[in-house]
């Protein structure tokens, strides 16, 4: 992902460092559409399960706590937009600017993730988690709604936990130089992929939350 | 090898904050949409209201924080690809389920 081609051998002085933002953008967008295709497949079986478990679905999503998934929605919204602002800042080249809201998206991203664990722990305290025996006793079409959910929230949790140790390399990279207002292709990168976790969760707020 | 021509990168097309934040109201009033219309019409409404608003809201999120808009257009072209895959197989998916 990094632009970064000082290993040459043959450098010669005031040679500039190729990078081309073009190039690298293609290759995000690139793996952005594998990611589509991921979720996608995830979207399709909970799109075939519904449709032959309907009630099923209605009566499990009723269990979930919409007010922590709408308030997660705002904070992955608002992460969206601090992660943008850090990579317009970047580019203005005001560094601190760009480290503050990228410092910021990473506080929001940890918001999200605390909520998802006490929205977690509840439901493990019910019995409703993957593994345990009150699951596999539910009925078949809301069994498939808890699994379904764990799966598709907690592969998401896990592209926001990632999502988090990239913007902290990337934090660094911003402060010690390496990234800068001619090279800000890695920051760039990572708010497309930030974007599209963001892009999923909002489709993963209706399907599961607001199907009642 | 190095020319300043190649060298030097086009001058990104940054854009205003305010426009950024106006997008971010847009969505939050986007979202308060969609979850007022599952909680005040339960049933087959809340869902129409959902399956309106959130393609608009990806496409807010793809087109200015994605930066697809002012991107060249075959990146759009790209992940209209990738789309239409994408729908293709959901397509074909539903197609052998709802019509067994």
């Amino acid at each position: 992902m990094s632009s970064d081609s000082s290993h040459a051998i043959d450098q010669a002085p005031g040679h500039v460092v190729h990078t081309d933002p073009e190039t690298g953008k293609t290759g995000m967008w690139l793996f952005l559409f594998t990611e589509l295709l991921l979720f996608g497949g995830l979207f399709l079986i909970y799109g075939v399960y519904r449709s032959m478990n309907e009630s099923a679905f209605h009566h499990a999503a009723a269990e979930l706590n919409v007010a922590m998934g709408v308030t997660n929605t705002i904070v992955l919204l608002t992460s969206s937009l601090t992660m943008v602002m850090a990579v317009s800042a970047l580019q203005r080249n005001q560094v601190k600017r760009s480290l503050s809201f990228l410092t910021g998206t990473l506080l929001l991203s940890a918001t999200f993730l605390v909520i998802k664990f006490f929205e977690w722990s509840a439901k493990y305290h019910h019995g409703i988690f993957p593994g345990q025996d009150h699951l596999h006793e539910m009925p078949h079409g809301e069994g498939l709604f808890f699994n379904l959910y764990f799966m598709m929230t907690g592969l998401h949790g896990i592209h926001v936990i990632i999502g988090m140790i990239v913007m902290t390399v990337v934090l660094f990279k911003i402060r010690s130089g390496a990234l800068a207002a001619d090279n800000y292709g890695m920051l760039e990168y990572t708010g497309l992929y930030w974007h599209l976790v963001d892009l999923v969760w909002i489709f993963l707020l209706p399907l599961f939350y607001l199907t009642t | 090898m190095s020319n300043s021509h190649t060298a030097v990168a086009e001058k990104p097309h940054v854009l205003p904050d305010g426009l950024f934040i106006m997008v971010w109201v847009a969505l939050l009033v986007l979202t308060a949409i969609t979850v007022g219309g599952s909680v005040f019409f339960p049933g087959k409404v809340g869902i129409l209201v959902a399956v309106i608003v959130t393609p608009v809201k990806a496409t807010l999120i793809l087109m200015y924080f994605m930066h697809l808009k002012y991107e060249k257009k075959a990146f759009t072209i790209m992940f209209l690809v990738a789309v239409g895959v994408l729908s293709v197989f959901i397509g074909l998916t539903f197609f052998d389920y709802l019509l067994r």
